[in-house]
């Protein structure tokens, strides 16, 4: 595992304490997992997304990422219907080890409010809570 | 206390570890339990007997069952009498396997596990599917495991289900569902002994559909048709199986293109014995395996590059994830499955397709002989080791005149489908001589 003086936090993303992070562009919002999330998972194996048209509330699990070490939920920060999903981790779920913010972005949603981004923390306001 | 054989715990070695916890005597240790929840008189149950009285005992219950070679049994009904090569009895019988536990530790058991993963492989082979588990614990909680998969794939909540599935197959899944807001849907049968597959039509909101072939009346289901009926939806196929061994000879369920197959395999070389035990065997296609129950044993390569056997997929189970586990059991029926694997590895491919043909053409022969007699066999559809005979009413009394014979002339069926009153379900294995038929026909002739 890295020091977290390692990790990357983009300031182009908002993060949820539950390791998420959401990027909007309008009313679209991509989310995936952050670099502290996916470097403490360890070697991603199989990630498993909801299906597109699912209508999902903010906060409600949307999907499981399973890693050598340990199987953990994945949340929604925002609230919305699933538009997209990124079907190639599917058979290369080691993106999101490599890229997690680029590549290895998980789905994507209309937001039902996209106000609800304001809610979630920057980059400083997260790192603050994973130094504790 | 009597120190017998069968408690490995000396008083000595009873009072040294009641010295270490520092605990005067037995009854200390449920201290803790209120006053009011404990016995306080003996447990009513009788002195112990004799290594030779027991065994005396034991042999006047056996004596109070009808079994063969005594008994000429012309019953399946989900339990079948087959021949068991003494290779077989002989192989599982070895300490290395018998063992009631399944293996966690790869290090210190290879051999079970490989055993394991050579019951999944040809398992997986029998029922045409890609991906077998360890087993379960018999076929009727495999059919209730396979319909929960299906609503988790589909994400739908109603199922629909053949009533020529075993009946208590049928129970074991009401009893599974009883508490879910899941729907069971029943599909009856038809004059020729297949189920209804109209009603289908009209349900749109299905995440699966299960039939039985063959099914409790001995009859092949079209499983080609139904599975292209529900092509291009989202419905599940889901074929289950009381006697794998019909699969020797007709299609398995995979080459019919079924999602899940599943079913009993006593068939393959575990006795019958009164209640059990049984095995589920369950299979279904690759890409569903990470909503499968039960073990799954893989195969890996060590450090040194050598080939090894581990637990694989684990975290579908709930030792690992317990909320949102595939299934709550989490673990397999291990000497069964191994008494499988060991049957369908002695017979070999050809021989399991040799003794298909032999249980199929003494059916056929023992089907024509009482058709000859003038009795009606009511499902004109195909049937492999089993068939319906509808005899004349009143042939209860027949019935206890063969019984009295040791002779057990089939399954009555109106307890089970009150509307097939006087139907009875026989079966006939590689283990019923043609002598053996030719004197049930007269019998039933006299």
């Amino acid at each position: 595992m890295k020091e977290l003086n390692e990790l990357n936090f983009p300031d182009d993303v908002r993060y949820a304490e539950s390791h998420e992070w959401a990027r909007s562009d309008g009313d679209r919002v991509k989310v995936g997992i952050s670099d502290y999330a996916q470097d403490q998972l360890g070697d991603i194996v199989f990630i498993e997304l909801p299906e597109v048209g699912d209508t999902l509330d903010k906060g409600e699990e949307f999907g499981t990422v399973e890693s050598v070490k340990a199987v953990s939920e994945l949340y929604l920060p925002v609230a919305g219907e699933v538009v997209a999903i990124n079907d190639t981790l599917e058979d290369a779920p080691e993106k999101v080890n490599n890229s997690p913010y680029g590549d290895g972005w998980m789905i994507e949603i209309k937001a039902e409010n996209p106000s609800e981004m304001d809610d979630l923390l920057g980059n400083d306001a997260y790192l603050a809570t994973l130094k504790g | 206390m009597t120190a017998m054989r069968y408690l490995p715990h000396t008083p000595e070695d009873i009072a040294a570890m009641l010295e270490a916890v520092e605990i005067e005597s037995l009854e200390g240790l449920f201290a803790h339990i209120p006053e009011n929840c404990r016995r306080k008189e003996a447990l009513k149950i009788p002195e112990y007997l004799t290594e030779w009285e027991l065994n005396d005992h034991m042999d006047t219950l056996a004596g109070s069952m009808a079994v063969s070679p005594e008994y000429k049994i012309f019953m399946g009904a989900g339990s079948y009498e087959h021949h068991t090569p003494s290779a077989v009895s002989f192989l599982l019988g070895r300490s290395e396997f018998v063992t009631a536990y399944t293996p966690y530790q790869p290090e210190v058991s290879q051999g079970t596990l490989q055993a394991i993963y050579e019951y999944q492989t040809l398992t997986s082979r029998l029922l045409g599917m890609e991906v077998a588990n360890a087993s379960q614990w018999d076929g009727a909680s495999a059919l209730a495991e396979a319909m929960l998969m299906a609503i988790r794939i589909s994400r739908k909540k109603a199922v629909a289900v053949s009533s020529a599935i075993h009946p208590l197959y049928r129970r074991v899944l009401e009893t599974y569902f009883e508490p879910t807001d899941f729907e069971i849907r029943e599909l009856s049968y038809l004059s020729d002994g297949t189920t209804d597959l109209s009603p289908l039509k009209d349900m749109d909101d299905l995440g699966a559909v299960a039939v039985q072939s063959p099914n409790f009346l001995g009859c092949m289901e079209n499983l080609g048709d139904i599975a292209q009926t529900l092509e291009g939806q989202k419905v599940l196929l889901v074929v289950c199986f009381s006697e794998p061994l019909a699969y020797g000879l007709y299609k398995s369920p995979g080459q019919c293109g079924a999602d899940i197959a599943c079913g009993e395999g006593q068939s393959l070389g575990i006795p019958r014995l009164f209640g059990g035990p049984a095995l589920g065997m369950f299979a279904t296609k690759m890409k569903y395996v990470r909503n499968m129950p039960g073990r799954l044993v893989g195969e890996t390569v060590d450090l040194e590059g050598k080939r090894g056997h581990v637990l694989t997929l684990s975290t579908r189970e709930q030792h690992i994830r317990r909320e949102k586990a595939t299934s709550n059991i989490c673990t397999n029926n291990s000497l069964c499955a191994l008494a499988a694997v060991m049957y369908m590895a002695t017979l070999g491919g050809s021989g399991f397709k040799k003794l298909a043909q032999l249980n199929y053409d003494k059916t056929e022969y023992l089907k024509n002989a009482l058709a000859r007699a003038g009795f009606k066999l009511p499902f004109r559809q195909a049937t492999f080791n089993e068939f319906v005979v509808k005899f004349p009413t009143g042939f209860k009394k027949t019935y206890r005149r063969l019984l009295k014979k040791k002779i057990i002339a089939g399954l009555p069926l109106v307890g089970f489908y009150p509307e097939l009153k006087d139907h009875y379900l026989l079966c006939v294995t590689e283990t019923i001589t043609k002598a053996d038929m030719d004197a049930l026909i007269q019998e039933i002739e006299k």
